[in-house]
């Protein structure tokens, strides 16, 4: 049962994904690319499950879990950052008559 | 406390899909990233409640060096140069999902086959988008010169896919894997996503990072279901989806099946392409100055060359010099101008320019037959003709802006040579155009100073 549960999330979640972008006009192609990859950055949190989870006086779980929460964090915290940056450049209106 | 932490997390993936649905459109594209950011924040927050949480000061300090180091870094990064940033970072997504699997194993904490088989599909697909997403940026950053074919490439990829699942296959089968098996496996996928990456160069660059956006995210979701985390699992597998179809999109903007992209390449001029003769014109900045301003309709294609330059202030000063002047300007964007699709919007954007005044390739082609002049600022292979005429040529079939068919083309570019993927193009050898030679941001300076001089 528990796996079928997760089969109806991976179905729902692919066609949500799917759906999402499908209406998306190019010039929001590269910041919806660094968007969803900031989405992946939620990777951070399955590593500090798996570090939280690891054998203090194993030094070599330590190590991976080190080295996974380290990535996962650079993941979200730079995918925030460059894809807020791209974004801040779309407003809704540009402004008129803007000197330099 | 549990409910606690699972409430949250489903809040998260309600967030981050509400928030990936607002970035479809520009006018809510900000509250996406920002509405992101906070089910970011609140999911990583309620983490540390989890029950039994150990090593939380070491988790700390991965946290703050990692997440400090990429925020800085993000924010300092000249904009021409976020492609290879999106690149990095996802390739740490697809590393932290390969290093949860793998510790995972060595806690020996992987029970059953199906999450065998997805930790280890999880690892395999991590490894690959970490090593090739860091190749991908070596060669946007300028540290890895171009592509690199072995002889039999595709055969080596063969042979060490197979080997990679061979092992997978065993790993699965084994029940409980061998430390030596797992180590060996994650070289081979590692060693798998250089090999795979390196052959790939130019216009192609863009395709294979939305490719490997795709794998990290699927990467991300399998190691969720092993555990047992539906947030990582959501995000995970609606990444998956979204990036495939991006990269679809991405592939059918250049004509280049994904297939293709990976199993061959464009390397190099020597593949193909007739040799074009003819001479190529040279035009001063006075030249190119005066036939704007008193042309009726004016239409800039920029290209990365003008990114790389910097220029594309000084291209929208100049824009709205010749509009002030009374010429009908407009700027058209190929699909995958500069190193990603729509990257070159978003340099256009911060420079000011509004979007009523960027058009789509679809939108803008038919115009070029009645336009006075076209502009090329630092692009070459979306506007070579080749494309459109010569079958032998590697970019044949791929959509291109129609420049050739405007009244008179200039193209500025910074010196003889080919463009990126290296093909001669016949465009710069024809009848109606003129080179004007330099870096865009000089180039482009001259020709305001010229066309100020024109008004008096």
């Amino acid at each position: 049962m528990d796996n079928l549960l997760y089969l109806y999330i991976f179905t729902l979640a692919a066609f949500t994904g799917y759906e999402v972008i499908s209406r998306v006009p190019v010039i929001l192609h590269t910041p919806l690319m660094s968007g969803s990859n900031f989405v992946h950055g939620v990777v951070l949190v399955g590593a500090m499950v798996a570090l939280g989870a690891a054998d203090a006086n194993d030094p070599l779980q330590l190590a991976i879990g080190f080295f996974a929460v380290f990535l996962g964090a650079a993941n979200a915290a730079g995918g925030y950052v460059v894809t807020e940056r791209m974004l801040a450049m779309f407003k809704p209106r540009a402004k008129a008559g803007d000197g330099k | 406390m549990t409910v606690f932490i699972q409430a949250s997390y489903f809040a998260a993936a309600v967030l981050f899909i509400l928030g990936l649905k607002a970035m479809a459109s520009p006018v809510t594209a900000r509250r996406g990233i920002q509405w992101g950011g906070i089910g970011m924040v609140l999911a990583t927050l309620v983490t540390f409640a989890t029950p039994g949480m150990q090593n939380v000061g070491l988790m700390l300090v991965a946290i703050v060096l990692g997440g400090g180091l990429a925020a800085y870094l993000g924010r300092v990064v000249r904009m021409t140069d976020m492609p290879q940033m999106v690149a990095i970072y996802n390739g740490m997504g697809g590393g932290a999902a390969a290093a949860i699997a793998a510790l995972e194993f060595a806690r020996g904490h992987v029970h059953g086959t199906t999450a065998t088989i997805l930790a280890v599909l999880g690892a395999l697909i991590g490894s690959v988008a970490f090593s090739g997403s860091c190749v991908a940026f070596a060669k946007l950053q300028g540290l890895m010169k171009k592509a690199f074919r072995l002889p039999a490439q595709n055969a080596v990829n063969l042979a060490l896919a197979l080997a990679v699942l061979g092992l997978a296959i065993r790993i699965v089968a084994g029940g409980f894997p061998l430390g030596s098996d797992l180590i060996v496996f994650f070289v081979l996928s590692l060693v798998l996503g250089v090999v795979l990456t390196t052959p790939i160069g130019g216009a192609d660059m863009p395709v294979v990072i939305s490719l490997l956006n795709a794998f990290t995210g699927l990467a991300v979701g399998f190691e969720g279901y092993v555990l047992g985390n539906p947030a990582l699992v959501i995000a995970g597998i609606v990444v998956g989806a979204s990036g495939t179809l991006l990269t679809q999109l991405m592939a059918k903007a250049m004509n280049r099946p994904i297939a293709n992209v990976i199993f061959t390449p464009i390397s190099g001029a020597a593949q193909g392409g007739a040799a074009v003769s003819g001479t190529m014109k040279e035009a001063s900045a006075m030249d190119a100055a005066a036939m704007m301003r008193f042309a009726q309709k004016v239409i800039i294609v920029p290209g990365y060359g003008m990114a790389v330059a910097g220029a594309q202030h000084k291209v929208w000063e100049m824009a709205r010099l010749l509009q002030e002047a009374g010429v009908e300007v407009k700027f058209a964007i190929h699909p995958v101008a500069g190193r990603m699709p729509g990257h070159m919007n978003v340099l256009l954007a911060e420079a000011g320019v509004p979007y009523e005044m960027i058009f789509d390739l679809e939108e803008i082609n038919e115009e070029f037959a009645t336009a006075d002049v076209a502009l090329v600022i630092g692009a070459n292979d979306v506007v070579n003709p080749a494309a459109r005429t010569d079958k032998s040529s590697p970019i044949y079939g791929m959509p291109i802006l129609n420049v050739d068919q405007a009244q008179n083309v200039i193209v500025n570019k910074r010196g003889k040579g080919a463009g990126y993927s290296g093909i001669e193009n016949a465009l710069f050898y024809g009848e109606n155009t003129r080179l004007l030679y330099g870096s865009a941001q000089q180039a482009i300076a001259d020709v305001i100073a010229d066309i100020k001089t024109l008004q008096g």
